[in-house]
């Protein structure tokens, strides 16, 4: 009856609460910004990871080497006199685009099994030559010392990190609103519909391959971006950050908040960054049991994750309501 | 020259461990068409047995292992019945990705909370404890007999699948689940008897090779990858390809290691690329 609302005006909505939640927890909890702002940056990586997973329908247990690939990059540049932290992200998120793009070629030619070997096999690749290369990646020490100038030559990074929390909320809220221009675009649906079923887009006459191709460029971008928002806001790249685990985490975090939804994959991120902090300080093991029983269970029960959960709350209702009124 | 039999020798312990451990990994890819990643949980659970059963019940080695084998397929048959039944066959991959992982870190988590963190040892029997000279190279036993007990797994594994009932109705659900289910081929008892036969070998191969990959809780994810490549090298469901994949990663890792030590795991990856890239289907896959 009433006119439905326009899908702009939803990503509008979900943009400011994600922006209202960001400043809430600054606000209520100024003393563990460094956290929170590790939270902004791994949101990046699941993100990045949902583009491909979530829209492409292509399952990657190495996304953390395209972050990883980023966060080395713009800390390099940063090394070597980049001190703009804006430019910083700029670095990093073309170094993921070339790791993405190279990405997409190596693992697109295979499918199943194969493939996902192929994106363990990358990530581990990546971590070993990061091990290897200790003169631009400081090895398995980490590479220290990394200084941003104040954002714009205003705003100075501080101790306590405001000024990190805020930029790195900034760049992912600006992030996240080009993201949703391009899944509602044309580009956007042909790669929801290559994650249904590749085989009838391409009897569809559309080209398949340079979708995938262009995706995994645009993930790797974002992913690139979080590595660089890590390495300003930590001051340090590590090797932890490249690797099979990280990347396993970020599917889990996707699949918990919801995949093939920008937002449930913030939130994902969020909740289970959350509660990891909360749980794990207490045993980390727990923690483990948790996560596990979690994950068998939206997997088989709550397939669209738990930011649907509302949804399929509402649904149910409405059904046993329905079923009621009939009787 | 003596570094060469070196690497070899150690190369072919290594290799026949993998191929104990992913073998089961490999048929139920191939049967069930399921990726498992809680493969590596079952073989970390079966030492776990095995040390506990060693160490605080004091059973003696040759009785120790049987048990501890058994004792990991009754402990995984329910998760058979409750959770992998429901993601048999194409089912998203994704999806079995998913609830396999989840097991594993359940697992990590409650063998943690059972165990502790520490690394435990399966202490071995005197008489494996020596060494014997080959080809003018000193080698453990108990890597010689790993050698031994592997080839007796392939060849054994090898009889069954091409000479026995079981072997002939599991290669008939391989090629067309439905149509040999039409024709009276009891699949998901098939699948029971595959699964368990398959935790079996993972248990019994993280028992034998703990001196190689030591008991601690993050075994499950840690080896996890290393099974996983080698069956997609070898192609899902055979056993020659499996055999033959574990050989080579076993070799190029042994080599890596000892030639380039400070490139780590670098050309064994390196290496999974470039033979994934190239045979996408794995070294032998069964003609569908």
């Amino acid at each position: 009856m009433n006119a439905r609302p326009s899908p702009i005006r939803g990503d509008l909505v979900k943009l400011a609460a994600v922006a209202l939640a960001g400043l809430a927890a600054y606000v209520v909890f100024p003393n563990d910004l460094g956290l929170m702002t590790r939270v902004v940056s791994a949101a990046f990586l699941v993100v990045s990871l949902d583009l491909i997973t979530g829209y492409a329908g292509i399952a990657t247990l190495g996304q953390a080497a395209l972050f990883g690939i980023g966060a080395y990059a713009a800390a390099n540049a940063n090394l070597y006199g980049v001190g703009e932290p804006i430019l910083m992200v700029v670095v990093g998120g073309l170094a993921g685009a070339a790791a993405g793009l190279v990405f997409g070629a190596v693992v697109l030619r295979s499918r199943g099994l194969a493939q996902l070997v192929l994106t363990i096999a990358l990530v581990q690749l990546v971590h070993e030559a990061a091990n290897k290369l200790s003169d631009i990646t400081g090895g398995s020490d980490g590479l220290a010392g990394i200084e941003a100038a104040p954002v714009l030559g205003m705003f100075k990074f501080d101790l306590y990190g405001h000024t990190g929390f805020v930029f790195s909320l900034v760049v992912l809220l600006a992030t996240l609103a080009v993201l949703c221009a391009i899944v509602r675009s044309p580009f956007g649906l042909k790669l929801r519909a290559i994650g249904r079923d590749p085989g009838r887009v391409r009897t569809l006459g559309a080209a398949v391959m340079p979708a995938l191709l262009v995706t995994f460029t645009l993930s790797g971008t974002v992913a690139g971006m979080g590595g660089a928002i890590e390495a300003i806001s930590a001051g340090v790249v590590g090797l932890d950050g490249v690797s099979f685990e990280r990347s396993a985490m970020a599917l889990v975090m996707l699949v918990l908040g919801g995949s093939g939804s920008l937002f449930g994959a913030v939130f994902g991120t969020a909740a289970f960054m959350g509660f990891e902090q909360i749980v794990s300080t207490a045993n980390p093991f727990h923690w483990l049991i948790i996560v596990g029983v979690l994950l068998v269970v939206v997997v088989l029960f709550v397939p669209r994750g738990l930011s649907s959960l509302g949804h399929e709350l509402k649904r149910l209702i409405v059904i046993t309501g329905l079923k009621a009124e009939k009787r | 020259m003596d570094m060469v039999i070196g690497i070899g020798l150690d190369a072919l312990a290594y290799g026949m461990l993998l191929f104990i451990i992913s073998i089961g990994l490999s048929v139920m890819m191939g049967l069930m068409r399921v990726i498992n990643l809680a493969h590596g949980a079952f073989a970390m659970v079966g030492g776990y047995i095995a040390s506990y059963a060693i160490r605080q019940l004091g059973l003696p080695y040759g009785i120790a292992v049987p048990v501890a084998v058994v004792a990991t397929v009754v402990v995984a048959l329910p998760l058979e019945f409750g959770l992998f039944r429901r993601v048999y066959g194409g089912t998203d991959p994704l999806k079995q990705v998913l609830m396999t992982i989840g097991i594993a870190f359940a697992v990590i988590g409650i063998v943690n909370a059972v165990f502790g963190p520490t690394i435990k040892p399966i202490p071995l029997p005197p008489a494996l404890h020596g060494t014997v000279d080959l080809l003018g190279h000193t080698m453990a036993v108990h890597r010689l007999l790993l050698i031994v007990v592997g080839l007796a797994i392939a060849a054994g594994l090898w009889l069954v699948m091409e000479k026995s009932d079981f072997g002939v109705r599991l290669r008939a659900a391989v090629d067309n689940a439905d149509m040999a289910a039409a024709l009276g081929i009891r699949t998901d008892r098939l699948y029971l008897v595959t699964f368990a036969l398959a935790v079996a070998l993972a248990a019994f191969g993280g028992i034998a090779g703990a001196e190689l990959m030591p008991i601690e809780p993050t075994y499950a994810l840690r080896y996890m990858v290393t099974f996983l490549v080698v069956v997609s090298v070898g192609g899902a469901g055979s056993t020659v390809g499996a055999l033959a994949a574990s050989l080579l990663i076993g070799l190029v890792d042994t080599a890596g290691r000892y030639l380039f030590p400070s490139y780590g795991t670098f050309f064994t990856y390196l290496a999974v690329i470039l033979i994934v890239e190239l045979a996408p289907n794995g070294l032998m896959r069964r003609a569908a």
